[in-house]
């Protein structure tokens, strides 16, 4: 069963178009990298494959069904959110917070077992917080938070993970880590990954595929050296990016900076 | 365009424990339950003890005991005791313990609901509907003095359903119902409902049924009977199971709801479910015993302040502290002036509204 199939989806906000026509395919144990410009369409995109909203026109399928046909419970085991800088109320403990990634397996009074701990546990040992679980949300840094949301994610032990932006507030030894995570997690565990990312140093580093949106369309999807390609970057950002071909990582590309 | 949360993002218990460690209250919860259930049947035997005639703590427990079959101790209590007892104030407290808990749950559940710290169970047509209910049945049907379920108590129930469905129904927005829409839809109703019942009160000729409407209106016991714990029980035990049911989800619901969603909370339907449950009880809580006040607002709070915001927790602890609470309040109302009765109500706001001030404060304190 395809983890995620996006067909032919149009979406438009208030009559603005956002996505025009966008289909892929996410398939288990890849890392599929969301990039584009500021306002492409990015964060829409994964709000529809978390059926947030739905297609005006096209259709989205979770595991082979619309979102809106998997009871919610159901589709929370299957399919985790990292959403971007989302509200976590101050007061929670990190521990707390995790462990409301194991509601879509609880009983009747909410109370967990032992497996729903120790995913939780496992899931704060990935991240690197297990330290940290009685600390109170409110008193964690940016990066910490951004650790918990990803650690609630995996505690849901998800066969599909759609992350937005995971990475932003993180210094670049975190962002490695988190992303290191990711696909380690891809890889041992077969979950099938679609990641926003902002970085395309980033995106082109972990992503076993990419797709670049601009504007709301989909104009390219593949292998990472041939999405990000020179033309295609200075047709989309203009003069201000260099790229190379990495020596280190199979000429898997670098883009740096360029003074304009 | 993604959901905003409108809530202050902090909920004022940050001064308890500003040190990154856990306050000794939430490390080690559940012995709290144990203890607040301790207080809460001491509490009883001493409501049922006190009184016009008071009757020693030790032959309460012998004669209830021995109502229940278990006789132990002398059995030569008399005969008027156990007519009191039995009769007049265990029903009552039992009932002030029903309504006790019943608004403090119901607080809490809406307060988790709506993500406010100002929320309680009035907050949607409750109080409102209830009471212009019961003003219609007293001016029209006039049998408040009756015992049971009378008209005041039926009309008093259907008024609080109505509102609460009227209030449902104008805060949907093309499926679904965002919870600062009802809450604006809520303050509307209940404005226009208390404009219309103090109209009602205006128009009375006669003094005397204004003052029974008063009287309701701030909220008392004093027709406390079997039949009415009887009436009462089952909404209440029904709302109270549906929202044990969801402890959890209101847990996740402290998030926004897309959040909820993701974390597999099927977050309109929960929304429904327990604004249902919480109205039935609440509905049947106040139809006995008139709209008493800052109980479902006030206990919420000191628990969450104590032990945390998990529902699974917090929801039975209110429920014990409000009954606590309520039978309390309801003991100080028939004895402080007796034989006059103090309007339970009165009793609720004197001791709960400074404790609710000084939220207040702090909440100002953390806001700007």
């Amino acid at each position: 069963m395809v983890p995620l199939e996006v067909e032919n989806v149009t979406f438009a906000y208030d009559g603005r178009a956002v996505l025009r026509n966008v289909s892929l395919r996410l398939t288990a144990g890849e890392v599929l990298g969301l990039i584009g410009p500021n306002g492409a369409g990015k964060s829409t995109l994964i709000r529809l494959a978390a059926g947030f909203l739905r297609p005006g026109e096209g259709t989205v399928r979770l595991f082979g069904r619309p979102p809106a046909e998997w009871p919610t419970r159901e589709l929370a085991r299957q399919v985790a959110l990292v959403p971007q800088g989302a509200y976590i109320p101050p007061t929670f403990t990190v521990w707390e917070t995790v462990m409301l990634g194991r509601n879509p397996y609880l009983g009747f009074l909410g109370i967990p077992r032992e497996a729903d701990r120790a995913a939780a546990r496992r899931a704060l040992e990935w991240v690197g917080m297990a330290d940290l679980s009685e600390r109170r949300v409110g008193e964690l840094s940016g990066g910490e938070r951004q650790r918990v949301l990803l650690a609630r994610a995996l505690a849901q032990e998800p066969r599909c993970l759609l992350l937005d932006e995971p990475t932003t507030h993180l210094d670049i030894h975190h962002q490695v880590a988190v992303l290191s995570l990711i696909r380690r997690m891809a890889v041992e565990h077969g979950i099938a990954v679609l990641v926003v990312l902002h970085d395309l140093n980033l995106a082109a580093t972990f992503s076993d595929r990419l797709a670049l949106l601009v504007d709301g369309s989909l104009i390219a999807l593949g292998d990472p050296k041939d999405v990000l390609r020179r033309e295609r970057l200075t047709a989309i950002y203009g003069n201000a990016v260099a790229v190379f071909p990495r020596p280190d990582n199979g000429g898997r590309p670098a883009i740096l900076p360029r003074m304009a | 365009m993604r959901s905003s949360h409108n809530r202050e993002r902090s909920s004022g218990d940050h001064h308890l424990e500003g040190d990154g460690h856990l306050n000794p209250f939430r490390r080690r919860r559940w012995p709290f339950l144990a203890l607040a259930s301790g207080l809460l049947l001491v509490t009883a035997t001493w409501g049922v003890a006190w009184g016009a005639v008071s009757i020693p703590p030790g032959a309460v427990l012998r004669i209830i005991g021995h109502h229940l079959g278990a006789t132990f101790g002398p059995t030569d209590w008399p005969p008027a005791w156990e007519t009191i007892l039995l009769q007049i104030r265990v029903p009552r407290v039992v009932l002030a313990g029903l309504v006790g808990m019943t608004l403090a749950v119901a607080g809490a559940v809406y307060q988790a609901l709506f993500r406010n710290p100002l929320a309680e169970p009035y907050l949607i047509g409750v109080s409102s509907g209830a009471s212009f209910g019961a003003t219609l049945a007293i001016i029209f049907i006039w049998r408040l003095g009756g015992s049971g379920w009378n008209g005041v108590s039926l009309a008093a129930f259907v008024g609080a359903l109505l509102a609460t469905a009227v209030i449902y129904a104008l805060a949907r927005v093309g499926g679904r119902t965002p919870v600062t829409t009802l809450i604006l839809a809520g303050v509307a109703v209940n404005a226009l409902l208390s404009a219309a019942t103090v109209f009602l009160i205006f128009s009375m000729q006669d003094a005397f049924r204004a003052m029974h409407v008063l009287g309701w209106l701030m909220g008392s016991l004093a027709l406390a009977d079997w039949e009415k714990v009887r009436v009462v029980l089952p909404y209440v035990l029904g709302g109270l199971a549906v929202i044990a049911g969801h402890a959890h989800s209101l847990n996740v619901l402290q998030l926004d709801e897309e959040q909820a969603q993701s974390l597999g909370v099927a977050v309109e339907r929960t929304k429904g479910m327990l604004i249902v449950a919480v109205s039935l009880a609440t509905a049947a809580a106040v139809s006995v015993s008139g709209t008493v006040g800052f109980v479902g607002l006030i206990i919420p709070h000191v628990a969450r302040l104590l032990w945390g915001p998990d529902h699974r927790f917090l929801l039975p602890m209110s429920g014990i502290l409000g009954a606590v609470g309520v039978i309390l309040a309801d003991s100080t109302a028939r004895t402080l002036f007796a034989p006059r009765e103090l309007p339970l109500g009165v009793v609720t706001a004197v001791a709960g509204a400074p404790f609710f001030l000084y939220l207040l404060r702090r909440q100002k304190r953390e806001i700007f």
